[in-house]
């Protein structure tokens, strides 16, 4: 009896492996399809899915290299952590895929990993953010966001908006809710907003990680209101953190919206990709938003297949960006010399 | 088949689940290298699990321990994290020595296993309660040690972190033509030699078998003979200490500082030593099949990434379903020991 019930201890034991190892070899069809020479195979090593933006970049990545265009996309959530981006990176290496595609979570750290890649002849196209590397050679095109003229962009509105409204710099009480510290989007907006105010003469009362979530966003919102009670202006750094922020300041009995003067506090924020933020801009909830366009994906393609036909295509390369605003009367905007558009938001839309 | 169920009939709890987790693996990279082609089928990938994985493989050995002793310690990847970031901090703002920063880890991991071990065993406190505080302590001090993440610059410890020990005749030719050797980091190294103490210690020492006596039925070690604080202390002693020697072999793989390292390490250690066939209630466990344990885990985890399944919790699910199905395996082991006992 004893013996009998071993062996069919073990003979479940070997069934539910063997399901095991067959549920896996199923879920990929497309796996078994590297056989096929003619389609080009990219590992894309993603940051995580933390927000609405990196959701809609995602998919951006997705749709552009999909099976039917063509190309095997093998997707890697990193979940946040550059170790597990590092190990998915080495794995892409391993798999001998054609292209590697990093959207690296901080800047620092990449050398060694980039060095085997090169080492193996694998273009590495960065999106998003960019990695700070001895070497440039290392990878071979970026595509993003200038997260620094996004921020010169939202604070060249607000001081428009103040000269319109006649509100003196020293009135002007800035909170700033910050990214994930270190990431390339939250040191670029990070030295925008900071550089605003030094030049214009605004107040920046404080500045706290919010994480890019709408959760950290509205817990850091709640501790602010309880510390400082001048605040007339948040700086969320994207959408989410600003979502938490209004919930935060509506429970605290205040107005969210862009009249100041009269004790209402603005929210402006970035990325612009979730309808609700255009929601909020139309409903006047969010002053204004600088535009942070995740669509990163035909741009990738465009460089897989000049790559792949043997060109070389450009280093750096920007997607275009504007602002969404509404109600205000401010229809365009002189940056360093360069005039932006401005996306009025209204219910034609 | 007449000497097979003998040789089944003889094997103790510990030897069959052990046997079981050591099939598992070898059927699942086995189907990963048929289905999956590619990757599995170069000797590197198996070493880059290995690298990947050397500080789960430490904090695991020093998990089963507790767990074999009737504890738990989920402490663990705070430990990590918080030796992550003083020896970057050590190193990088206080020019340090790589020497004096593997002490400090160890130092660190010993401290709070003697606390910790101190509170569960001689004030007699659960080791959850006691570890979960110990946990949010060390995820809170190592930001207060430094919130902001960043990289080690060292000279010294990045050249140790780069370090690779080149094994011959197990490299492959990449699509450039050139012959890529196979290697494995430092951290690989320590781990072996950790699992290899760890399995004589408890398979060879009076101290090993206090773990299991006092992990199966306290009572009864105390009749022995057996100091049961003592032993309870000794184990959530060396798991600190194993969690110091992990978390600088982590801090080795990754070469950064950062309050968000190792995290959810614990639950994984836990994991792994389940698979392993270490049992929650304690007494039952061994040390190879930790290690076999951890290897199927990030197996599982490499087989999911590799099949592009788009979403990250995928990961997540298959490890549940294979915990479930050892911790179903498991529940069979104790219906069956129960019956024999009874007849």
């Amino acid at each position: 009896m004893r013996f009998l019930v071993k062996k069919r201890l073990l003979l479940l034991a070997l069934v539910f492996s063997t399901m095991l190892a067959c549920a896996c070899g199923n879920n990929h069809k497309a796996s078994n399809l590297t056989v096929d020479k003619e389609r080009i195979i990219i590992g894309f090593s993603q940051v995580g899915a933390e927000s609405d933006w990196r959701y809609a970049n995602t998919n951006s990545m997705k749709e552009a290299l999909s099976l039917s265009n063509g190309y095997e996309l093998i997707f890697d959530d990193g979940q946040q952590k550059q170790s597990n981006q590092i190990t998915a990176i080495r794995k892409f290496i391993q798999q001998e895929v054609d292209y590697i595609v990093l959207a690296p979570v901080t800047e620092s750290g990449w050398d060694t990993v980039l060095q085997e890649a090169k080492d193996a002849n694998i273009p590495v196209i960065l999106v998003d953010r960019m990695v700070d590397v001895k070497d440039d050679s290392l990878f071979t095109c970026w595509v993003g966001s200038d997260f620094e003229l996004e921020a010169k962009k939202v604070t060249a509105w607000l001081k428009q908006y103040c000269d319109n409204e006649e509100i003196n710099p020293e009135e002007v009480h800035i909170v700033n809710i910050q990214g994930n510290i270190g990431a390339s989007a939250q040191i670029g907006r990070t030295k925008g907003i900071e550089d605003a105010c030094k030049e214009y003469g605004w107040d920046l009362v404080d500045e706290v990680c919010g994480d890019f979530t709408q959760a950290k966003g509205r817990e850091v919102m709640k501790e602010f209101l309880k510390q400082y009670d001048n605040i007339n202006v948040v700086y969320c750094e994207n959408d989410n953190e600003a979502f938490g922020a209004i919930e935060a300041i509506e429970d605290a009995g205040i107005k969210v919206g862009s009249d100041i003067k009269n004790g209402e506090i603005m929210v402006l924020s970035f990325d612009g990709v979730n309808k609700t933020a255009l929601e909020y801009v139309k409903e006047g909830k969010i002053s204004c938003i600088g535009e942070c366009n995740p669509d990163h994906g035909p741009r990738v393609r465009s460089i897989i297949d000049t790559l792949h036909m043997g060109g070389k295509p450009e280093k750096l390369q920007y997607v275009n960006e504007s602002l969404f605003v509404s109600g205000s009367n401010i229809t365009s905007l002189i940056v360093d010399g360069q005039v932006y558009p401005i996306t009025e938001i209204t219910d034609e839309e | 088949m007449k000497k097979l169920s003998e040789k089944l009939r003889s094997l103790s709890d510990s030897n069959l689940l052990l046997t079981i987790t050591v099939v598992v693996f070898f059927l699942m990279y086995i189907g990963a290298m048929i289905f999956e082609g590619g990757g599995f089928l170069k000797v590197q990938t198996f070493f880059n699990i290995l690298n990947a994985n050397a500080y789960l493989i430490i904090l695991s050995c020093g998990m089963s321990i507790v767990m074999i002793c009737g504890g738990i310690d989920i402490s663990v990847g705070g430990v990590t994290a918080l030796v992550c970031m003083s020896c970057a901090v050590y190193l990088d703002f206080h020019n340090g020595n790589v020497f004096v920063a593997v002490l400090l880890a160890i130092a660190i991991g010993l401290a709070f296993g003697l606390v910790q071990g101190f509170l569960v065993a001689y004030l007699d406190i659960q080791p959850f309660i006691v570890t979960l505080a110990g946990m949010f302590f060390a995820r809170g001090m190592t930001t207060i040690v430094n919130t902001k993440p960043f990289n080690v610059e060292n000279e010294a410890f990045v050249a140790l972190k780069n370090a690779r020990i080149e094994v011959p005749g197990m490299g492959y030719y990449n699509k450039a033509g050139n012959y890529v050797a196979a290697y494995v980091e430092i951290g690989v190294i320590v781990a072996l030699i950790i699992v290899a103490l760890m399995f004589f210690l408890l398979k060879k020492t009076k101290l090993g078998r206090a773990f299991y006596a006092v992990g199966g039925n306290a009572q009864s070690a105390l009749m022995l003979g057996i100091n049961v604080k003592r032993t309870r202390f000794l184990s959530q002693v060396l798991c600190g200490l194993l969690a110091g020697i992990g978390g600088f072999v982590y801090f080795l793989h990754v070469g950064s500082g950062a309050s968000t390292h190792a995290a959810g390490a614990e639950m994984n250690a836990i994991a792994s030593s389940i698979i392993g066939g270490t049992m929650l209630t304690g007494g039952v466990g061994n040390i190879i099949g930790t290690f076999f344990g951890v290897l199927s885990l990030a197996t599982i985890q490499n087989i999911v990434s590799s099949a592009g399944l788009d979403q990250a919790w995928w990961t997540g699910i298959t490890i549940a379903a294979m915990l479930c199905i050892f911790l179903i395996i498991q529940s069979v082991v104790i219906a069956r020991k129960k019956k024999s006992v009874k007849k």
